[in-house]
Parts: structure tokens; C-alpha cells; sequence
């Protein structure tokens, strides 16, 4: 469903992508890995269409059409969700009214109705149970005052209301203790499914030991230098990055 | 990583959707301001002798006076000899008269402004007074508000019917001698609405005004006065549109409110002036003068206003606290875009015990606009236990506007409690791609960090106008494509 060629990306003069290519099926788990600067970010927001970057060459085709020619917000209602590794906060707008801005404009890209006031906030409620979020921070304004496990539990409240078909979620485990990324963790098992692919974007292993890749890849100096299934993982957590840094040196 | 900033000024270009002008045959005084005008004026008005002198004594206060400086907007100098001060459609016989007979023009007018002003189109529960340049041209309802006690009539008629009241109470709150705008409209004022509620009524409907400016080269003064007896209620809305003209024009207006013991005034507008072009050419001077008295014990008076138009906006609707236990309020969002600036805020005179204020203040600014906040609390010797909260929030687009804040505080009571609270904040890249990557376009984020902002002081308005004020933030925030 995303098929990713020989990509390349400089912000300013600096490369920092220099070549990935990457195959993600549908309902595929894929795990990139890799080393603080080698570029994990980067691929994510290059994805989500952030400004600020130049994609030098290379295509990305997502589900047939080329993903690189879409704005942000047409990205989104095609279906690609990015959980954000510093959810910003939006004072005076609370949740509830972003959630429904969102919902319904991708509902409207999909030719459906908006939902009304009442079916949107039992779906809403609904979703709340999946990352053990009181109701009351649908209330609330967006991020304002949460804490680092609130804002994350946010993001995967708002991907499930929002049913991504790829969703990439950038360092979601960072700040997390423990409690905090179990939660998270079942959140994103509940919406795993046959017709949504993620894309786990993660500096450490053990996020990797609540969900469970198909695959991993190691990102280095702008380029993926190796890929294997979840036992890769736990072996660059034996050896650490320097490892395959040299391999691919070598 | 580059800013989005151009996209971001693309987002909030203007349209103005109140630019038309009617064209109808209209009863216009020649260019030039002098002691004759101001006869003709009355003339007009066939006013009493009281109201003329009035005017004479104002017009020569006026004349030692200069135009205020202080304020942080820049305009050049006005020829007040050069515009109309009295300008009414034809055919309009004396004084307001039945719906029936207003001419189809104007009826068309103000429904293309969406105010119907036929009994049956109109809103329902909302009581409207329409003033077209100098004259009022209707009001609906005043029937079935006289049937409670209450008068809502063009000031002209006021002065015709109740002449003590007017005598009474105009110039009580807002003197001649106030200030170079309040006294040039003392010696001009052509209409405005006159409100008087009394003992013990609660106004049954909500009364609103609607100005419209259409005739070119002339300034509107419109004077209105609005006086709460004892325990009584009301609730006011007041909404201003004028053509798209590339010549400035001057609307200064003065508002006075009276709220007697346990009475309470809530004084709301929606300021859509025509702003200028996006090269800060032609709009509206919008130089109020608003004041209101607290006049008796446990009085309450509340300002809520909704600024998103005029070239230059230089307005602080403000509480005098006299009686024991008043209360005085000021909501405020003031949007300027492009070229528009903004000098706006309030004054709560503290003189009264125990008396309250509090001052919501929301400063938008976008384009290569200026707002500026300017606020007054004051606390008398005899104000004890005075209160005031003050709160002033600035957001800026972009990155070629302003925002400034001038609190001054004077406090000579020491048990008063004065508190402010500021803040600046700009919609950052950051959120607005937030805001996109989960499929909201860029000009909805917006929108809605706007409204966001501002939601404090929306609450505050009537229902409708709630409605109708995000409605009007989006249109001042939508691009000019698509």
C-alpha cells in the first residue's frame, strides 16, 4: 500500500535522506529503528507532507497515487495519520471540537455525511475506553496542560476516532514510563487490523516488546542499512547501534 | 525550517460582503460645519429650543478643542469642512413611520444585510431599529414594547415625545466637554436610538440597532441613550455595515447608559465598518465615544463588543461605578487585517463600596495590522473593597502585525484589588500543521484558533449574535481564493 523508491531529502543544504526504499503491505506492522539524526523523523513528517523539506528525487506512491503531490490535509483524508512525537497545543480549542473538525472532513472527502452532534459523541466516548482516557479531556483544550503519557494517549484516541489506513507513529514511547506506554501500546494493538499498516517510528526496543512488528529497520546515516523481522530488534538492543553503523560501514 | 507566513497572510485576505450601495434620491446638506448647519440640523429634527442650544454650546467647546493625539493610530488630518453632516433618503415625511410605508429600497437594503425588517420576516423575539446615514428609517415592534412600558424609538422622536427624559439624561453620562469626538457629536448628532426601560420591567425581547452608512462623503454621529429604571432589564445589540468607498469616512457616535438601583443594561455590538482595501485604502473612522453610569446601588452594566471592521477603531466603552455594589463588564474581540488599527479598551471608574469590574480584552491582529489594547482602572478614595479583574490576550498571524498593551491602573483606596493578567501568542506553523495533518484545511485551522481565542468573550454575546459574530471572524479570515 505504500511503496517508497530511492528517496531523497535535504532540509537546506543538509542531506539527510539519502536513499530509502521501503515496501509497506497492507495491515503490515513495520518498526524503524535507528540512532538519534539518522534521518527516523524526517521520513515520518516527509510522509505527512510537512513544510520545510525538499524531497530531491525518488517517489512515494501510497495506494496507488503519488503521495508527495498531495497537500497535508488531503494526505490525511486519504488516510495517513501521524501520531506526533511532540503533540503542539492548541489553547481555547478543545479536543472535542478538533476530533469533529477532523472527522467530518474526511467523512466529506469520502462523499459521506457528517456525523451528527449525537452519533459523534457516543463514537467519541467509545473510543475513549480503547486508551483509558477520562471524558473529560474531550472537554478540554487540545494538549493544553497534558501531561507527556496525556498527550500521547491523545494522539492514539484521535487515531482511532479517525481510522487511518497508515498511520506513522513517531516516537511514541518517548517520555512514557512504563504504565503510560502499556496503555498506549494497547491502544495501538486494539486498532491493529487487515486494512491499517503502522509505521513505528522508535529510538528504543521496548516498545517493540508490547507491539509486536513484522518488521524492522534500522535507519543510519540517512539510509536503511538493515531489515529482519522482530528478533532484530532485541539483537540491536544486545549490541546497540554501533553495530549495525559498522555493518553497513563495512 | 521556512515559515509558512505568506501562506498564512493568503489565508486571511478579506472579503467584504456589505460593500453594495444602495442608490436611492437623497436629502443631502452641502459640505461644511458652522452654527447654521447646526440650526438646520435642528431645524430638521424640529427640535426644542433646549436641544438646539445644546448643540450651539457643544459645537463652541468643540471649536477650542483639537483632535486627540495620544492614541497609537495614524491617520491624516480630518477636513471637517469637506463632509455632509446630514444626509437622509427622500421621501421620508417627518418623523419614523409604519413599516408599510418605508420605501422598497431601504427594505431591500436591510434585507440584503439580513435584517428583515418586515414584522413577519423579522427574527423573532428581536426588536430592530434601523438608522440609515442621519435618519432612523424603521422600528419594529414598538408596539408590542410600549404594551410593557417600554419605549424604543428613534432618538428625533424621543426628543419630540419625551423631551423631559431626554433632557434629563443626554449629556448626564457622556458631557459636551468630554472629548473632541463626543463634543463634535454633541453638536451634529442626526439620530440613534433612544431605550427607556422602566421600574421593575424586564424588557421582553431583545432591542437591537443596525446602522448603515451609504451616502458617500457624509459622517454619521449618531447619538443613543438608554436608560434602565430601578430593578429593571434590558438587553441591546447594535450591528454597523457601509459601502466599500476608497474615501475614508467618519462615523462618531456617542452611547450613554443609564442603569439606576438594581438595574441592569448588557450593551452588545458587532462592528463591521468597512475596513479599507488591503492596501489601507478608504474605510471607516470609527471614533465612539460609549459610556455607561452605574448610577444606583447593585447596578450592573456589561459592554460586549465585536470589532472586526473600520479603518481605524478608537473606542473604550467604559462603566462609571458609582452606586454601592456595581458591577461593570468588558468583553472585547477586536480583529484588525491588513492595514486596519485598532485602539480599543475600557475604563472602570471605581467611585462606589464594594464595586466589581472585570475586562476580557481579545486582540486579534493579522496582515500588517495594529491592535492595541488601552485600559483604565480606576479606584476612588471612597471606592472600599473595590475589585477589578483584567485580563488582555493578543494573537497574532503572521508576522508584519502588532500588538500592544497600555494598562494604567489608579488606585487610591487600599483596600481595592486590582489584578492583570496579559499574554501573547502567535498560530504557530506548528499548529496549524496539526491541524491539516488530521485533515483540516488550513484556513478551518485557523478559523477555529481564532474562534478558540476568542471564546470567552462569545459566550458573553446573545445567541444570535454569537452565531452571526464567529460567522463574521470567518468571513475576515477567509482568503481572498476560492
Amino acid at each position: 500500500m505504500l511503496s517508497i523508491e530511492n528517496l531523497h531529502v535535504s532540509v537546506g543544504d543538509k542531506q539527510i535522506l539519502k536513499g530509502i526504499s521501503l515496501n509497506i503491505g497492507h495491515g503490515e506492522v513495520h518498526a524503524i529503528m535507528g540512532p538519534n539524526g539518522s534521518g527516523k523523523s524526517t521520513l515520518a513528517h516527509v510522509l505527512a507532507g510537512r513544510d520545510g523539506y525538499t524531497v530531491n528525487s525518488g517517489t512515494v506512491r501510497y495506494n496507488g497515487v503519488d503521495l508527495l503531490d498531495l497537500a497535508p490535509e488531503e494526505r490525511a483524508r486519504e488516510g495517513v495519520f501521524l501520531a506526533f512525537q511532540y503533540p503542539v497545543e492548541i489553547p481555547g480549542v478543545s479536543n472535542i471540537v478538533l476530533l469533529k473538525a477532523a472527522l467530518n472532513s474526511i467523512r466529506k472527502h469520502k462523499g459521506l455525511d457528517e456525523l451528527d452532534a449525537m452519533d459523534f459523541i457516543s463514537l467519541v466516548k467509545s473510543k475513549t475506553k480503547l486508551v483509558d482516557m477520562d471524558e473529560k479531556f474531550l472537554y478540554r483544550a487540545v494538549n493544553e496542560g497534558f501531561s507527556g503519557g496525556e498527550k500521547k494517549r491523545n494522539e492514539i484516541l484521535q487515531m482511532a476516532v479517525l481510522e487511518p489506513r497508515l498511520a506513522i507513529l513517531d516516537e511514541t514511547d518517548s517520555g512514557l514510563d512504563i504504565d503510560a506506554i502499556k496503555i498506549v501500546s494497547d491502544g495501538v494493538n486494539a486498532l491493529r487490523s487487515e486494512d491499517r499498516s503502522i509505521v513505528l517510528v522508535t529510538h528504543y526496543q521496548r516498545l517493540l516488546d508490547y507491539i509486536k512488528p513484522d518488521f524492522v529497520h534500522v535507519l543510519a546515516g540517512g539510509r536503511i542499512v538493515k531489515s529482519g523481522d522482530a528478533s532484530l530488534a532485541l539483537e540491536l538492543e544486545d549490541r546497540g547501534y554501533g553495530w549495525v553503523q559498522q555493518h553497513a560501514g563495512a | 525550517m521556512s515559515t509558512s507566513t505568506q501562506e498564512i497572510e493568503k489565508l486571511i485576505g478579506q472579503d467584504y460582503k456589505q460593500g453594495f450601495v444602495t442608490d436611492l434620491d437623497a436629502d443631502t446638506f452641502p459640505p461644511g460645519l458652522n452654527e447654521d448647519v447646526i440650526a438646520a440640523i435642528s431645524a430638521k429634527k424640529k427640535e426644542p429650543e433646549f436641544l438646539l442650544e445644546w448643540r450651539l454650546k457643544a459645537y463652541r467647546h468643540w471649536l477650542t478643542l483639537k483632535s486627540p493625539e495620544w492614541a497609537f493610530v495614524k491617520f491624516p488630518p480630518i477636513d471637517y469642512q469637506a463632509m455632509s453632516y446630514y444626509s437622509a433618503p427622500k421621501d421620508k415625511g417627518d418623523g419614523p413611520k409604519s413599516i408599510e410605508e418605508v420605501d422598497p429600497k431601504l427594505l431591500e437594503t436591510y434585507k440584503k444585510l439580513g435584517i428583515p425588517l418586515a414584522e413577519q420576516e423579522r427574527l423573532a423575539g428581536v426588536a430592530v431599529d434601523a438608522i440609515f446615514d442621519s435618519v432612523s428609517v424603521a422600528t419594529t415592534f414598538k408596539e408590542k414594547l410600549a404594551e410593557a412600558g417600554v419605549i424604543f424609538c428613534p432618538i428625533s422622536e424621543a426628543v419630540q415625545t419625551h423631551p423631559e427624559l431626554v433632557q434629563q439624561y443626554l449629556g448626564s453620562v457622556v458631557p459636551v466637554s468630554d472629548n473632541y469626538f463626543a463634543a463634535l457629536n454633541s453638536a451634529v448628532f442626526t439620530d440613534g436610538s433612544f431605550v427607556f426601560i422602566p421600574k421593575g420591567v424586564r424588557c421582553p425581547m431583545e432591542l437591537s440597532t443596525y446602522f448603515r452608512i451609504n451616502a458617500a462623503n457624509t459622517g454619521q454621529f449618531e447619538r443613543t441613550l438608554i436608560i434602565a429604571e430601578e430593578s429593571s432589564h434590558v438587553s441591546y445589540l447594535e450591528g454597523c455595515t457601509a459601502p466599500m468607498r476608497d474615501e475614508n469616512q467618519l462615523h462618531a457616535a456617542v452611547v450613554e447608559l443609564v442603569a439606576l438601583d438594581n438595574a441592569e443594561i448588557k450593551y452588545s455590538t458587532v462592528q463591521n465598518w468597512y475596513p479599507g482595501d488591503e492596501n489601507g485604502v478608504g474605510g471607516i473612522y470609527n471614533f465612539v465615544t460609549k459610556r455607561g453610569d452605574c448610577r444606583g446601588q447593585n447596578s450592573k452594566i456589561s459592554w460586549t463588543q465585536v470589532e472586526t471592521g473600520s479603518a481605524i477603531t478608537w473606542k473604550y466603552p467604559s462603566c462609571v461605578l458609582t452606586g454601592d455594589n456595581s458591577v461593570g463588564e468588558f468583553y472585547s474581540v477586536a480583529l484588525t487585517n491588513n492595514h486596519q488599527q485598532a485602539d480599543t479598551g475600557t475604563k472602570m471608574i471605581h467611585i462606589g463600596k464594594n464595586t466589581r469590574s472585570t475586562i476580557i480584552s481579545k486582540g486579534i491582529s493579522a496582515g500588517k495590522a495594529q491592535n492595541i489594547y488601552r485600559g483604565l482602572v480606576k479606584v476612588l478614595k471612597g471606592a472600599e473593597n473595590a475589585r477589578n479583574y483584567t485580563q488582555c490576550d493578543s494573537l497574532l498571524i503572521g508576522d508584519k502585525c502588532g500588538a500592544h498593551t497600555f494598562p494604567y491602573m489608579e488606585i487610591r483606596q487600599p483596600t481595592a484589588q486590582v489584578e492583570h493578567e496579559a499574554s501573547t501568542s502567535k498560530i504557530s506553523e506548528d499548529q496549524l500543521f496539526y491541524c491539516m495533518q488530521r485533515g483540516i484545511s488550513a484556513e478551518d485551522a485557523v478559523c477555529m484558533i481564532v474562534n478558540g481565542f476568542c471564546k470567552e468573550v462569545f459566550k458573553e454575546l446573545p445567541m444570535e449574535f454569537a452565531v452571526e459574530a464567529q460567522a463574521l471572524l470567518g468571513i475576515s479570515l477567509e482568503g481572498s481564493v476560492g
